[in-house]
């Protein structure tokens, strides 16, 4: 059933070359800052060289008075209107706690003040011509200092909305039951509790943040800039400099990767105001520096998982204590902290009892945000530990102990309702879950049971394997929704606008597969234009792994709406009722054959009878959030005399339903797993005793090159998706939360440490084994 | 100050400042896929050939490029056709965001044009320099294999 649906498919399921591919790589000025800049303005910002200060005075005069500056942004002639910068959907989830510019800095690198002048050096000359007196406050630079009682309050001003306890620094608190976990654990035969950490991180995108703002004709405000949330930074660009929404529009070129630090309105309030104060064309550039220091962050956790099993094998009740770090402003601290607990309970679903807890924290240090596995890649790391533990004490094969206790097809979790979006969730039964093949393909690649507890020794460097299970969602179910528009031209072509958010991730790619398929016309006859406010259709925009599910049913709805009106038309054409009629090889079939090609179809509809545009608009809300699921392996050394670790190879085999580009579908997964095994062992912000970051500078922070990749097998297994789009579900985030728990899982295999704290490094990984 | 070199095989003349990187003035003078990622020499966006080799853009000042020969991501395709490095990156999904891209392309034709077989070692070697965040490497790097063994069977 599976195979013959996906055999079907002529232009989906096919790796095509991405639609934007060859302007890329020719080097067209395809992004943000690739347009003529001559003329623009160039904004620099005055960032706190303190984590918590009052700002006592500020004088601009010097600075104002320097040829060449524009002008000055400060908390005194900005509009003061409480916001957060969280690109979500409206009304955000997110608390309201920041302003354009505040009297209070509460981060090394929160907004002081900004130059906008004709060159970058008179900017930069400008900044050091400002003149602040700060009031240093205490800070609270770890998660148990904010919680401390008596503690330094980060967010102390009246008009902040949204934030659960100021007065403790609790931004977020969420308590969640199933069952009694108490009982449970009481006529549980095995308990196992773990707790892990982990590091502030940073997304790192290759391109920074940056905005061109301008004004059109019409003194329209037009933003160019590097997002993932177009339409949420037209509405909040709205809301915080005070304009009405339709002034506003919102362009997103090509953008160089996002991987959730683009979900977040960082620069363009700033570069709209100074464009409506000029009348100038404004760039404002985020450089390397600053991207680590000022933008967002991976919300850093301290997460407790508490297992008890019965002597069966089964998982009966399941404790998650999650605290997170969400920085100096509370931006997706709630819905991070819960996605922690709905992202990964669910998965094991025989645990009737369950408990989710938590609270997000305000520090005095860079701000959390989105990124990639949102919490989940935080919660999978306890989890899989724990799941790893409790296997091994009962003398379980890993593998069959998650075989045990995973969700499958036709299950539900009581989680699902409980726990959603930062508030409850949506009920729901899995429809495609292929685990156990995900198991089976990957345990075979990887050679488990000839290299499982082997511990094979070379020299210093031992050996071992390690293994984990996943799960992600596919949008937010009754919140997140993606609008496409099809329109025909009288060649037979098509134009698809979508609101939709190409990261890099192909999407403007898919989502014109989707239509090629559902109209009958290779790839090459849809003309994608996506991501501009004054052209496309609204969408929440590219995050929450939505845009495939979401998006794409939008554009198969609406594909399917333009057929219904080619077909009416072709139906006198061909003397045939539209019943029996097809699209296929761009053109309208009838049974015995008779056909006419689409591009006639146009022309009459166009030209000349009963004339009409033949277009359409359709919407996706989904009601609910298929998970794809991920099996990993790993087979790492460990050199126990410097207690470096080697990744040599790593499987994972992901269900993510049908790939509607396989070969874009495995770049996902490839990516996102070099990027968590940097999160594993090497990346991490590391902080002064005063909250400045130490290592901003991808020279001391180090991501991964191509000499530190291990060997990656991605395996896309063969599975359905029946509320998918063409049988899809999501698969952009998954697959960054395998790395952690599976490196770890590995070199317990091989050395027989369990490692609590990510990164991986050396030092962390000796102290572990001199500890045993 | 002024100077003159050649870019992408057209004599060009430009008026520089003592401290403009190569990078600032080739984006200026309208070559926009030369890519700034950091400005620091730690991620290769803006690699461009100069004489042949592969260099960060952002570390040699304009002055120094005087009287030489630079190679950007707009001069690789020949007259509307791609360079096998090019071809097979669009192939083999070499491609996300393409922020990297050209940096990336570039070290991989500076590669191949002394080393037509390389090793996957030398192949990663070649590319070290140059960070890219979202394809994990892995495709770019069968991109890369792929257009030499295309390029040796053209020779
Ligand atoms: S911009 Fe030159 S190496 Fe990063
Ligand atoms: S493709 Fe995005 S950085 Fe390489």
């Amino acid at each position: 059933m599976k195979k013959r649906e996906s055999r079907a498919f002529v232009v989906v399921g096919k790796s095509e070359a991405k639609v934007d591919g060859r302007g890329l790589v020719t080097g067209r000025p395809m992004f943000v800052a690739d347009v003529d800049v001559s003329d623009a303005l160039v904004i620099k910002m005055l960032w706190s060289p303190y984590a918590h200060a009052r700002i006592a005075s500020i004088d601009t005069a010097d600075a104002e008075r320097m040829p060449g500056v524009a002008c000055v942004l400060t908390h005194k002639n900005t509009p003061a209107t409480r916001h957060t910068t969280a690109g979500q959907g409206f009304p955000e989830p997110s608390p309201y706690d920041a302003r354009m510019f505040d009297t209070k800095v509460r981060f090394v690198g929160d907004r002081v003040a900004a130059v906008a002048a004709e060159t970058e050096e008179v900017a930069e000359r400008a900044l050091a011509a400002i003149r602040v007196e700060y009031e240093e406050l205490p800070a609270v630079l770890s998660i148990d200092e904010a919680r401390r009682p008596g503690a330094p309050i980060v967010h102390d001003e009246s008009d902040a909305t949204g934030i659960y306890d100021p007065s403790k620094n609790v931004v977020a608190d969420v308590d969640i039951d199933v069952g009694d976990v108490a009982v449970g654990f009481g006529e549980s035969d095995l308990i196992v509790e773990t707790t892990c950490e982990t590091q502030y991180a940073q997304h790192t995108p290759i391109e920074t943040h940056v905005v061109l703002a301008s004004l059109d004709a019409d003194d329209r405000l037009v933003l160019r800039t590097s997002t993932q949330v177009p339409f949420h930074v037209r509405r909040i660009v709205a809301q915080t400099l005070g304009i009405p929404v339709h002034r506003i529009r919102v362009v997103k070129p090509r953008i160089g990767g996002g991987f959730g630090v683009k979900q977040e309105v960082l620069l363009e309030d700033v570069a709209g105001w100074v464009t409506l104060q000029t009348r100038r064309p404004a760039l404002f550039t985020l450089s390397r520096r600053e991207e680590f220091t000022s933008s967002r962050t991976r919300h850093p956790m301290r997460v407790r998982v508490k297992v008890g099993v019965k002597k069966t094998g089964l998982v009966h009740a399941i404790e998650m204590e999650a605290v997170s770090n969400t920085g100096a402003y509370g931006a997706h601290g709630l819905t991070v902290l819960a996605n922690t607990g709905s992202k990964t309970l669910p998965l094991y679903n025989k645990a009737e009892n369950a408990h989710f807890f938590g609270q997000a924290v305000y520090t005095n240090l860079p701000v959390g945000g989105a990124y990639r596995g949102y919490g989940a890649t935080q919660g999978y790391f306890a989890l899989e530990t724990a799941m790893d533990e409790a296997a091994e004490r009962l003398g379980l094969d890993p593998i069959e102990f998650r075989l045990r206790n995973a969700i499958r097809t036709g299950e539900g979790s009581p989680i699902f309702a409980k726990l959603g979006e930062g508030r409850e969730g949506v009920s729901q039964t899995v429809k495609s879950c292929e685990l156990e093949r995900c198991l089976e393909v990957g345990a075979e690649r990887i050679g488990w049971t000839s290299a499982r507890s082997k511990k094979e020794r070379r020299g210093s460097w031992v050996h071992g394997v390690g293994m984990s299970i996943m799960m992600q969602g596919s949008g937010i179910p009754e919140i997140d929704m993606g609008a496409a528009t099809i329109k025909m031209n009288e060649d037979g072509s098509f134009n698809l606008l979508v609101g939709a958010t190409d990261l890099g991730t192909g999407s403007d790619t898919i989502l014109a597969q989707i239509a090629a398929e559902v109209l009958g016309v290779p790839l090459a006859k849809i003309l994608v234009t996506s991501s501009d406010t004054d052209v496309t259709p609204f969408d929440v925009g590219a995050y929450a792994s939505s845009t495939t599910y979401v998006s794409g049913m939008a554009v198969q709805r609406a594909a399917e709406k333009v057929r219904e009106q080619i077909l009416g038309v072709a139906a006198p054409m061909l003397g045939v009722s539209t019943e029996r009629l097809a699209l296929r090889s761009e053109s309208v079939i009838g049974e015995a054959g008779a056909s006419v090609s689409l591009s006639r179809v146009c022309q009459r509809a166009m030209y000349e009878t009963d004339q009409f545009q033949i277009a359409a608009t359709a919407s996706c809300v989904p009601s609910e959030s298929p998970p794809p699921f991920l099996a990993n392996f790993a087979r790492v050394a460990v050199d126990t005399d410097t207690g470096v670790i080697k990744v040599l190879h790593y499987v994972a085999v992901v269900d993510c339903g049908v790939a509607i580009n396989p070969r874009l579908a495995e770049g996902q997964v490839e990516g996102a797993i070099v990027n968590g095994i940097g999160y594993a062992l090497s990346e991490e912000m590391q902080f002064s005793s005063r909250g400045r970051v130490r290592n901003p500078t991808l020279f001391d922070y180090k991501i991964p090159g191509a000499l530190d990749i291990p060997r990656i097998d991605v395996v896309l297994v063969d599975s359905y998706e029946p509320t998918g789009p063409m049988g899809a579900k999501s698969v952009g985030e998954i697959g960054i939360n395998g790395p952690i728990p599976t490196i770890a899982n590995a070199i317990y295999d091989a050395v027989g440490v369990r490692l609590r704290q990510t990164p991986f490094t050396p030092e962390r990984v000796l102290e572990a084994l001199q500890r045993v | 100050m002024r100077i003159h070199l050649t870019v992408n095989g057209t004599g060009r003349t430009w008026e520089v400042a003592p401290g403009d990187t190569l990078l600032d003035v080739l984006r200026r003078e309208g070559f926009a896929g030369v890519k700034k990622g950091c400005g620091t020499g730690d991620c290769g966006a803006c690699t461009v050939l100069l004489n042949g080799r592969a260099v960060n853009a952002c570390l040699v000042l304009a002055v120094k490029a005087e009287g030489h020969t630079v190679v950007t991501i707009e001069g690789v395709a020949q007259g509307g056709r791609l360079h096998p490095v090019q071809e097979a990156f669009l192939e083999a999904g070499a491609v996300q965001c393409g922020y990297c891209t050209p940096g990336m392309v570039l070290s991989a034709v500076s590669l191949l044009s002394h080393n037509p077989d390389p090793s996957e070692a030398e192949i990663c070697e070649a590319i070290s320099g140059n960070l890219c965040r979202c394809t994990g490497y892995v495709k770019q790097i069968a991109a890369i294999e792929r257009a030499a063994a295309r390029m040796r069977e053209s020779q």
